[in-house]
């Protein structure tokens, strides 16, 4: 009797007696399913112009941040001043090794592997995932380190509202983090949808040997995709790691993404959107609210048990193309 | 053996196969032509099972129905072909016309394990039939050759043994000659002849040559943009306007 | 001149039909196994026997779980770590329940709690397919490794959230603790191992095993055949989850001694998924190769450099490792896709023609 109340009622007379809290929470599932989401984005990228499932893509966002992180602490040590200097030079010469990184694995993984079946390229990418682990770990260290926010101008501290009847507390570099998400997917929906480059991305996601019989150069595309893919992880990683730390947590950030796609669709960047704000916020209130009940921790498998519900039942995600098989 | 009636099955807004009806007697071979696009391999879709029909209905041995899972095709006596072989390329010619056998071979998991024993006494005796399939497709030098690395023609050939080894009633051919020179032509109808005389299967086949249709079928039915136009002995149907406009042209 | 058919004519199907047909190759078969049963024990050498031979044997069961899954059917699975989880701590819970029950019958029986299990995860697969299923697979990942710390009944309620192997005996030995020899427990997973993959093998040549191939190559065409799809798929899961199991108990009762859940986390899935990438997808020979490669390069990449006097942080060693896998995995996937198996079929396929080039 006690464990049905403390389901189906206690949660909600929490969320009403606490609105506060409840917005708190909202909040801040909206900023984490903002940052599953960019991470989301950057997958979609990838498989909409190349067909390529890259389960690298969130081991990217901590290798950008990891690079970037590093080379501001080499640039320091070798007496280059002052901070913000060092931290926008860092960032111009990650955004290099992000080039030859989209490069590398054109030139390594795709090439040779353009005509194999989807899920070789698919475990192609698990490999690719650990390499870039071992060397990242290898070149910078191991253990975790601090995302350098402040020299890169990116705001720092709490905005206090008192609302709800309480107090909800906004952290400015969420805001932040907010705003340039939302540029970054206007700006990729508009260069998707008006470009040339776009156009032809989206030639290629469809069929490469139409793309190819047009003209168009499949292995330039894939470098400028990745790169793409790259920057967005990039930019993730760099809001990732001011909020917490960087660190090579695998599951935690490589995987969520996985179930953003399955409920967006795997080719929508609006679905990216809204499967990674539903997962966020459905992450934080679960373990918010029914969290205590279960022990805590449920965050660890929520959003794989919504992406289990969706593929039974619409795999092809709230926005994805229905998959229709012809014999 | 079996009669449609009335089908019409569309995807989404493309109208495939529009209310077609037509039947197939017990031992006969059955010829379904017509210009590409027609609903010709749609229309075996819907026959066996992979695509259910909006409307219409299948009766198959007497029993109709108008939904029909592509398992319940393979216990009833339906066994199939199809355009872009479609053989299991993981698996040796062997293997791949014994997985024809699968319905036949019943001993369960646990003599699985042992496999000495019946599950070897059953697997040798399906492997005799199998082997009678090998001889009469005349392929025994490929049987362990893995599928992949054959040549179009003979994995069409591994293809029909594969099918023959469900011993069928209903054989649904999608164009088994498609790609094959003139020789391997003739071989493949003089096999899909001899199926037909020796075992009396019933033979449904789609195919574009038309020297082999007139030659092999008794009788023929036409498609065109998923409609009948046609329907009747290959001279009757040779003769058709609507099919001569539609499909064959004129000699000039 | 060594590795010839020539002259060993079969002259029945069965005989054609065996998994070794060559002479040369059955009696390679018998080295093997002289090798393992008297060779390696008698060497007396303890790293050799516990650091080495035994978690490759028990990894090796894994690796055939899981290929039998991922080679054979087609279905990819990330899940392999919690069913491995899943045969550890039933076996616990069954010890610690019925201590006076021989330890062997409760490592079997935990392979059918893992099965059970494997199938109610493996109920997606009748509609998903591919790498949407992979990630279905981690939903059941992550939700077992979080049942393992979360589930207080299953580690008994001890504080540690960790699971402790009590002292077992088998005909008078002490087969499990701390005081087991690690010659008893070698015996045990070796003997285990063969029996095992003796099974497997019998499946994978039969009926079973055609069936499953079907459905990996082109479901459509095996449903066509009448092979059915969810009991054909579901049974994969059975068998893969059964030996994952089995491997997952041994691991834990015959060469760790304890655990916490982080034995069985993601890594360890991609680990074995490793294994079998490099070993050869859809080979039994492949799991051993796989096992034997992934598993002993870490240890070589600890040994050799010192021995050569360049000696390696074990932290860079893991490093080391990492990137060394992932390049392995992409370049057989490049270069190889079925894997050292395949590698080693041309190999004898050399072999039969050697001395001469071709």
């Amino acid at each position: 009797m006690d464990l049905l109340y403390s389901i189906f009622i206690d949660p909600f007379v929490q969320m009403w007696q606490a609105p506060d809290l409840l917005v708190q929470t909202l909040w801040e599932g909206l900023v984490a399913g903002m940052l599953y989401s960019l991470i989301a984005l950057g997958f979609v990228l990838i498989f909409k112009a190349s067909g390529v499932f890259n389960f690298a893509q969130g081991i990217m966002v901590v290798f950008a941040a990891l690079t970037l992180v590093g080379l501001y602490d080499i640039l320091r040590h070798w007496g280059v001043r002052p901070g913000d200097l060092a931290a926008f030079l860092a960032l111009g010469i990650t955004i290099v090794v992000m080039l030859a990184l989209a490069w590398g694995v054109e030139r390594v993984v795709l090439r040779p592997l353009v005509n194999q079946p989807d899920i070789i390229l698919f475990m192609a990418t698990f490999g690719l995932t650990y390499i870039l682990i071992g060397g990242g770990q290898l070149v910078f260290g191991g253990d975790s380190k601090i995302m350098i926010a402040e020299d890169l101008y990116l705001p720092k501290g709490p905005i206090n509202i008192k609302a709800f009847g309480g107090l909800v507390t906004l952290q400015k570099l969420d805001i932040a983090a907010a705003i340039i998400a939302s540029v970054m997917v206007v700006g990729l929906s508009v260069f998707f949808s008006k470009t040339r480059i776009g156009r032809a991305l989206r030639a290629v996601a469809d069929s490469h040997e139409a793309a190819l019989s047009v003209g168009i150069s499949l292995e330039q595309i894939w470098v400028v995709v990745w790169f793409a893919s790259g920057l967005v992880a990039l930019v993730t990683g760099i809001m990732w790691g001011a909020r917490s730390e960087v660190s090579f947590a695998l599951d935690i950030i490589a995987l969520k993404a996985l179930p953003v796609l399955i409920l967006g669709g795997f080719t929508s960047v609006p679905g990216a959107i809204v499967g990674g704000l539903i997962i966020g916020i459905g992450e934080k209130m679960t373990e918010f609210y029914w969290g205590p009940v279960m022990g805590g921790g449920t965050d660890a498998w929520f959003a794989y048990v919504i992406a289990l519900v969706f593929l039974l039942f619409r795999p092809q995600g709230l926005f994805g193309e229905k998959i229709i098989e012809r014999v | 053996m079996l009669a449609v009636d009335n089908v019409s099955l569309s995807f989404g807004g493309v109208k495939a196969i529009t209310d077609v009806s037509f039947d197939i007697r017990k031992g006969e071979i059955r010829a379904i032509i017509g210009p590409n696009g027609a609903g010709k391999t749609s229309m075996l879709n819907v026959i066996n099972g992979f695509y259910t029909p909006q409307q219409g209905r299948i009766t198959f041995k007497g029993a109709a129905r108008s939904k029909m899972r592509p398992h319940e095709a393979a216990t009833g006596g339906i066994a199939r072909t199809f355009q872009n072989v479609a053989l299991f390329r993981g698996m040796t010619a062997l293997d791949n016309i014994m997985a024809g056998r699968s319905l036949k071979m019943h001993k369960n998991f646990f003599w699985q394990l042992l496999r000495h024993g019946p599950a070897m006494a059953e697997e040798v005796e399906h492997r005799k039939r199998v082997e009678d399939i090998i001889e009469f497709l005349e392929i025994p030098h490929i049987r362990k050759v893995p599928v992949g690395v054959l040549p179009y023609g003979l994995q069409k050939r591994v293809e029909l043994g594969r099918a023959l080894a469900m011993e069928p009633d209903l054989l649904l051919l999608d164009e088994p000659m498609a790609g094959m020179n003139l020789e391997e032509k003739e071989d493949m109808s003089r096999y899909i002849l001899d199926v037909n005389n020796f075992y009396g299967t019933t033979i449904a086949l789609i195919e574009h040559d038309m020297g082999v249709v007139m030659d092999l079928s008794d009788r023929v039915i036409v498609l065109d943009y998923g409609r009948k136009i046609a329907d009747g002995t290959p001279d009757e149907v040779k003769r058709d306007r609507a099919v001569i406009d539609a499909y064959l042209g004129v000699a000039h | 001149m060594l590795y010839r058919e020539a002259g060993q004519f079969k002259t029945s199907y069965q005989s054609d039909q065996a998994v070794f047909p060559l002479l040369q190759d059955r009696i390679g078969i018998g080295v093997i196994l002289l090798i393992a049963y008297v060779a390696i024990p008698l060497t007396r050498n303890d790293f050799l026997i516990n650091a080495m031979m035994t978690p490759f044997l028990i990894f090796t069961l894994a690796a055939i779980g899981l290929n039998i899954l991922v080679g054979y059917t087609g279905l990819l699975s990330l899940g392999t770590g919690a069913f491995m989880g899943v045969g550890a701590y039933a076996c616990y819970k069954l010890t610690t329940f019925f201590p006076g029950v021989n330890i062997l019958v409760w490592i079997i029986a935990s392979g059918f709690v893992s099965a059970a299990v494997g199938v109610v995860f493996g109920l997606p697969a009748v509609r998903i397919k591919g790498f949407y299923l992979a990630i279905a697979t981690l939903a059941a990942q992550f939700f077992l490794e979080w049942a393992f710390t979360h589930i207080p009944w299953l580690y008994n309620y001890n504080v540690s959230a960790a699971i402790e192997v009590p002292q077992r005996e088998l005909f008078g030995l002490i087969v499990t603790g701390p005081r087991a020899t690690e010659i008893t427990r070698y015996y045990i997973v070796l003997t285990i191992l063969v029996v095992m993959t003796w099974f497997a093998s019998n499946l994978v040549r039969g009926r079973i095993g055609r069936s499953w191939m079907a459905v990996r190559d082109m479901d459509i065409a095996a449903e066509l055949m009448g092979i059915r799809l969810l009991p054909t798929k579901l049974l994969a899961f059975a068998v893969s989850s059964f030996y994952c199991g089995v491997a997952g108990a041994m691991l834990v009762f015959f060469w760790y001694g304890s655990a916490e859940s982080t034995v069985f986390s993601i890594n360890q899935s991609f680990f074995v998924l490793f294994m079998i990438i490099i070993g050869g997808l859809g080979s039994l020979l492949g799991c051993y190769l796989g096992a034997a490669l992934i598993y002993m390069l870490p240890i070589a990449l600890k040994f050799v450099p010192g021995q050569l006097g360049l000696p390696i942080e074990p932290a860079t060693v893991e490093h080391l490792t990492f990137i060394i896998v992932g390049a392995l995995i992409v370049f057989f996937l490049v270069v190889e896709p079925a894997g050292l198996a395949r590698l080693w079929q041309i190999g004898k396929q050399k072999l039969r023609v050697w001395p001469f080039p071709y």
